[in-house]
């Protein structure tokens, strides 16, 4: 950024971080009108309509794929400004190869997970180093372009990247381009005050993009944006996997059971009774004694 | 009644831990004097390339990484209390009206536990404070245990004054009385922090911290003036900390300290199964009568599942049934202490140019200017395998 510029910071300068979701497995699945190409086009345009609401705005692009996630395109990064769509295309598909390669000894039935949490923790590491800088800075916000399902594996990692989120008070966005809710991404919008949206008409995405994701987060204020509804913050038993509204927590681990156990299948503690040196303590957790 | 003073304080001065006025003073400067005479604390200033004044803050910004190191290598595998019931107790006595603290002692202490209420809450979403102040050698009840950071906050920036002796027998036998009451399960912590310099005591105070040793109280002590035995003693019968803090920064750093949960001692909570609600957000535009305030509120509420009274917030204690409401975030802010992240690596930049890659993995910052390090990223791994 040249010097001058660096003080006419106003509130309505925002440095946007775009998820996109490649996952393959997820695009193969998908039958609407949306073809991954067409999805990349909308996307595209959207990119480029941020870029001219402001002349200090900033877009940084990071794709999400099945094995790995990576830095697509960053546009304060110096470059000729007239490739800016060739050296995405570009370096997308680099990216989608890789991402390939590494995947050649799994074989995968259905949708497959995204690696969500890996491209969450990558935009936070982006945005912290925005944040350390110096006082002068766009107003950081990240959006999610997800299709693929809520991988039950990167529960924890997901929920550590949205509580740092809401830390920093950085919106998470997320815009489901998939069939089905996520309910990682309604509950990461509601924690971070941003905003959850599954667009009824995947043709139409740019015009969904455009009236919803694209002001910035001072002007927010004026605006009727969709608001969340029916967030589901229930939580699903460890036994069974299903969602419970009254269940049993285990005071240690905080396990959550439907029924009442005897003892506790994460963390081994026996209910009712209290720790003794010599009760069996799995790998994952040991108990320690003071000394006096 | 008669008070004596107890045979267990002793005044030690510890020169290299804090700063005493009337030492320095022989030598014409105070303590804050000395950061301008000695230390020069203009030329540590830098301009970046934009002429602005770039904030230097990479000394203590290592300090502290350096600490959190050693803190989370200690205490990786290691089962914390996560149910926690603190009572914070604030010494309001003479003491506490010094000025070596600005504006006075008293001010900074509740401005810190302020700071540190909201990050306790922050941390232990299922946990609960309660505040105690000693004064006049008695110790009063400011708040009850509660688990909204509101209501403590507000007590807390009432007015507060200033007056008597602090008495630790007094403060410990009412943490004792009050905290007897929790269920087993919960890990029960007393945090004071002390200015005064002595206790005025009615009793035998070794008999009150045998008591609270065997009630498995953890006592934790932050002194402000100087080491006191009998605090360190307190501290290290009951498996508490106990340090002293040299000027604000520091005070605020040793309070914040205690809010992450501390290792868990063995048999000190008994484990059980607490039976818990996850209550569904209402609708916007419902128009219920909430149980909390007594008054028809708007949309926005939460619904027990129990008897579906409506509540305005978690977690809490539905007022009606006794059903502890939580929402899984809530649950799940805790899980990063029961699966802390393995500590990074300090990776020299010059072992071999090939294998440093140019840019950072997670914020693609360059690598290559001069005095970076290189902390080699374990978390990506840690991602992959859940």
């Amino acid at each position: 950024m040249a010097p001058a510029a660096s003080k006419l910071y106003a509130d309505d300068v925002s440095l946007l971080m775009v998820l996109i979701d490649t996952n393959p497995f997820f695009w193969n699945s998908i039958n609407t009108s949306l073809s991954f190409s067409k999805f990349i086009s909308n996307v595209l345009a959207f990119l480029n309509s941020i870029l001219l609401l402001n002349q200090l705005n900033q877009v940084v692009v990071i794709a999400t794929g099945y094995n790995s996630c990576d830095y697509i395109f960053d546009s304060s990064a110096l470059q000729n400004h007239n490739q800016k769509g060739e050296s995405l295309l570009q370096k997308l598909e680099e990216f989608v190869d890789k991402d390939e390669s590494l995947c050649r000894d799994d074989s995968v039935d259905g949708p497959g997970f995204s690696l969500l949490s890996g491209s969450l923790s990558m935009a936070l590491c982006y945005i912290q180093k925005v944040f350390r800088s110096g006082p002068l800075h766009p107003r950081p916000r990240i959006l999610c372009l997800h299709g693929s399902p809520d991988g039950p594996g990167q529960y924890v990692a997901i929920m550590n990247a949205i509580f740092s989120a809401q830390r920093s008070m950085v919106p998470i966005d997320s815009c489901i381009i998939g069939a089905q809710h996520s309910a990682f991404l309604q509950q990461a919008s509601y924690i971070t005050s941003g905003i959850y949206l599954k667009p009824q008409l995947l043709d139409g995405l740019f015009q969904y993009l455009t009236t919803v994701f694209a002001t910035d987060l001072h002007s927010r204020s004026f605006l009727q944006l969709p608001k969340p509804v029916g967030v589901d913050f229930r939580a699903a038993c460890f036994c069974h996997k299903n969602t419970i509204d009254m269940g049993y927590i285990c005071s240690v681990c905080l396990s959550i059971f439907c029924k009442h156990h005897k003892k506790c299948s994460t963390c081994g503690s026996v209910f009712g009774q209290a720790q003794t040196q010599d009760s069996s303590t799995p790998d994952r957790k040991r108990k320690t004694s003071v000394d006096n | 009644m008669l008070r004596k003073e107890t045979n267990g304080e002793e005044r030690r001065l510890n020169r290299d831990e804090e700063d005493e006025e009337e030492e320095e003073n022989d030598r014409g400067h105070d303590a804050w004097e000395r950061t301008y005479a000695d230390e020069r604390s203009w030329e540590a200033l830098q301009e970046d390339e934009s002429g602005l004044l770039r904030p230097i803050d990479n000394k203590t910004l290592y300090h502290a990484q350096y600490r959190r190191r050693l803190r989370t290598a200690t205490a990786a595998r290691i089962q914390k209390g996560l149910i926690r019931y603190l009572y914070i107790v604030i010494d309001l006595s003479r003491a506490a009206t010094e000025t070596d603290y600005k504006p006075n002692r008293m001010v900074v202490v509740a401005r810190q536990v302020e700071a540190f209420i909201r990050e306790f809450f922050d941390q232990n979403p299922l946990s609960q404070i309660g505040l105690l102040t000693l004064k006049d050698g008695v110790a009063h009840c400011l708040t009850e245990l509660g688990g909204s950071p509101e209501s403590h906050i507000k007590a807390l920036m009432g007015k507060l004054v200033c007056s008597g002796d602090a008495s630790l027998q007094n403060g410990l036998d009412l943490v004792h009385s009050l905290l007897n009451q929790i269920p087993s399960y919960g890990h029960r912590e007393v945090l004071m922090l002390y200015s005064a310099l002595s206790t005025c005591d009615p009793g035998d105070i070794m008999e009150t911290i045998q008591k609270c040793k065997s009630s498995k109280i953890r006592c934790s002590v932050i002194g402000l003036s100087a080491e006191l035995y009998i605090c360190k003693y307190l501290c290290l019968e009951t498996g508490g900390s106990y340090s002293v803090s040299l000027d604000e920064p520091h005070l605020k750093e040793l309070v914040l300290e205690h809010a992450p949960p501390p290792p868990a001692i063995a048999e000190f909570a008994i484990s059980n199964l607490i039976k818990m609600g996850f209550p569904q957000r209402a609708a916007e535009g419902v128009i219920s009568i909430c149980s909390c305030h007594k008054e028809a509120k708007v949309g926005g509420g939460y619904t027990c599942p129990r008897c579906k009274a409506r509540v305005c917030e978690l977690p809490t204690e539905c007022c009606i049934c006794g059903l502890t409401l939580v929402s899984s975030p809530h649950l799940a802010r805790s899980y990063h202490h029961l699966f802390p992240i393995t500590p990074f690596d300090d990776v020299a930049v010059s072992s071999d140019p090939h294998k440093v890659p140019k840019n950072c993995f997670g914020c693609q910052q360059s690598l290559l200017a001069p005095g970076k390090r290189l902390l080699f990223l374990l978390y990506v791994i840690m991602i992959r395998d859940e």
